[in-house]
């Protein structure tokens, strides 16, 4: 959180391979750009859905996993010190004299010339179990994430799920929490050996509690839990007491607070020209695979095509005085001097 | 080729063709069968294709292995017959294989 406002040429929303690839053809045209993704870390779908799986079709690149082209990517455009700003979502973008200003969930602020939105399948959210009514507790006693642990202080609390986040945040909010109940669906986790190792000893001292089973039902009023009812691998039935839930199921996408921004969609796209890959708002890009024309295939190199044609545009608009030469990075001094290797 | 048949929630059904050596979730999305959101495509990452393998069927689909396992995690309302589609294989031997969608994969 931060109370001054971050000013650049070009804030790019997602860092996705496409949204990465962008700060290199921004970098080339001396466009500073600023990096702002939900995840945690670069990669978008190639690092939150397959690190591990390989990808045959990146020019002259016969085989690479999500993982190690993210890593390539991030190497590749270092000479160009992009900001990166993880774990924020973009909620707000609304046009300013002389460019844009955006606004994250934490609440910082960014004044850009232009915005590029490589938001790709949208943004990674944490998945809602399919409960009925649960949409009435989240924010007052369903959460998906920690952002104060102040809200979990002296509650009783029940984290769902056997994966780094569930294990993670019940170290963390055992000692603040008045109870805490940890419910997965087996005895198996599939975190970090060395946090469930923690987790059974402070089962083993007493100081929380470890049940099996998956919650069916919440009880409450007013957007106060007060209960679960958790069915056991047995198939009885059981009522947990509870006034905090927390239930890690993994991430989802999801177009989320880009359908808000008065852009034209289509089907959850968004339409662009082909020439400059602009949205329907001038200064505002789309590229990579939120956007759409006709045509249009969502691989990875047709990202980075996008990308490089976008900012040939942004050129203009950051530096309206200035005529764009092309060059090629083989034999421009210029460029090689950009890219630290002159 | 195998007939393998989906079962919505609400009882609807539909049978479709399989080549062997496809997945069933592949048989799915290829036939446009609603709820299976197979998001990752069949990476075994985003456990949207979860169904429920009928009795019957159980032991010619196999065991999901311990990647399939750890996803179903991810799932909600798992069953011991809970498996993810895109993790079993189409063979001869599944023709006629009943699987059930669950009501909503998220
Ligand atoms: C299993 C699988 C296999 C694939 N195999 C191939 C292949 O072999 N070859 C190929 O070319 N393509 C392949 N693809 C497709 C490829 O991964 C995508 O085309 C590519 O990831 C698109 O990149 P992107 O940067 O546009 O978007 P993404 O990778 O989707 O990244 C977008 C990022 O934007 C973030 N974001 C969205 N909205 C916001 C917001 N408001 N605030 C902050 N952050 C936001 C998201 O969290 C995400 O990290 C595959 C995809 C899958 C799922
Ligand atoms: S399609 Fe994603 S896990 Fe099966």
């Amino acid at each position: 959180m931060s109370a001054d406002v971050i000013k650049t040429d070009a804030v790019i929303i997602g860092a996705g391979p496409v949204g990465l690839f962008a700060v290199f053809e921004l970098g080339l045209l001396d466009v500073k750009a600023h990096v702002i993704d939900i995840l945690d870390r670069p990669g978008g779908q190639c690092a939150e859905l397959y690190p591990e799986k390989p990808i045959y079709d990146v020019p002259a690149i016969p085989v690479v996993t999500g993982q190690e082209l993210t890593d390539k990517l991030m190497e590749q455009i270092k000479p160009f010190g992009a900001e990166f700003h993880f774990n924020e979502r973009v909620d707000a973008l609304e046009r300013i004299d002389g460019g844009f200003r955006l606004t994250t969930d934490d609440g910082t602020v960014f004044e850009s010339k232009v915005v590029v939105i490589a938001a790709g399948g949208g943004s990674f959210t944490p998945k809602r179990p399919p409960l009925p009514g649960i949409e009435q507790y989240e924010g007052k006693s369903v959460f998906y994430s920690v952002r104060k642990m102040d809200a979990f202080k002296d509650r009783d609390v029940l984290i769902v799920g056997g994966g780094d986040s569930a294990l993670d945040w019940t170290l963390n909010l055992q000692p603040v929490a008045k109870s805490l109940t940890l419910l997965h669906r087996r005895s198996e986790f599939r975190a970090a050996p060395a946090s469930v190792q923690k987790m059974l000893a402070l089962v083993e001292s007493g100081n929380i509690a470890f049940k099996l089973g998956q919650v069916t039902e919440l009880h409450g009023a007013d957007g106060q839990l007060t209960g679960a009812t958790v069915k056991a691998p047995d198939g009885t039935t059981f009522e947990q007491p509870l006034e905090v839930m927390l239930p890690f199921f993994g991430l989802t996408m999801k177009l989320g607070p880009v359908a808000d921004w008065g852009l034209q969609l289509e089907e959850n796209l968004i339409p662009v020209d082909t020439e400059k890959f602009e949205t329907s708002e001038k200064g505002i890009f789309a590229i990579g695979d939120i956007n759409t024309y006709p045509g249009k295939l969502k691989l990875i190199l047709s990202g980075f095509h996008e990308g490089a044609l976008m900012a040939q545009q942004v050129h203009k608009y950051v530096y309206p005085d200035k005529k764009l030469i092309f060059q090629y990075t083989t034999s421009s001094s210029n460029l090689q001097k950009k890219l630290g290797v002159k | 080729m195998a007939r393998i048949t989906f079962i919505q929630h609400d009882g609807t059904e539909n049978t479709v063709d399989a080549e062997p050596g496809m997945t069933v979730m592949e048989a799915a999305v290829k036939n446009s069968i609603p709820g299976i959101a197979a998001e990752c495509g069949g990476a075994c990452a985003c456990a949207t294709c979860h169904v429920y393998v009928d009795k019957a069927w159980r032991e010619a689909t196999g065991q999901p292995e311990q990647m399939e396992e750890d996803m179903l995690d991810f799932a909600f309302d798992i069953r011991p017959e809970s498996r993810l589609s895109c993790q079993i294989r189409v063979t001869e031997a599944l023709d006629g294989l009943k699987v059930r969608i669950p009501e909503k994969q998220f």
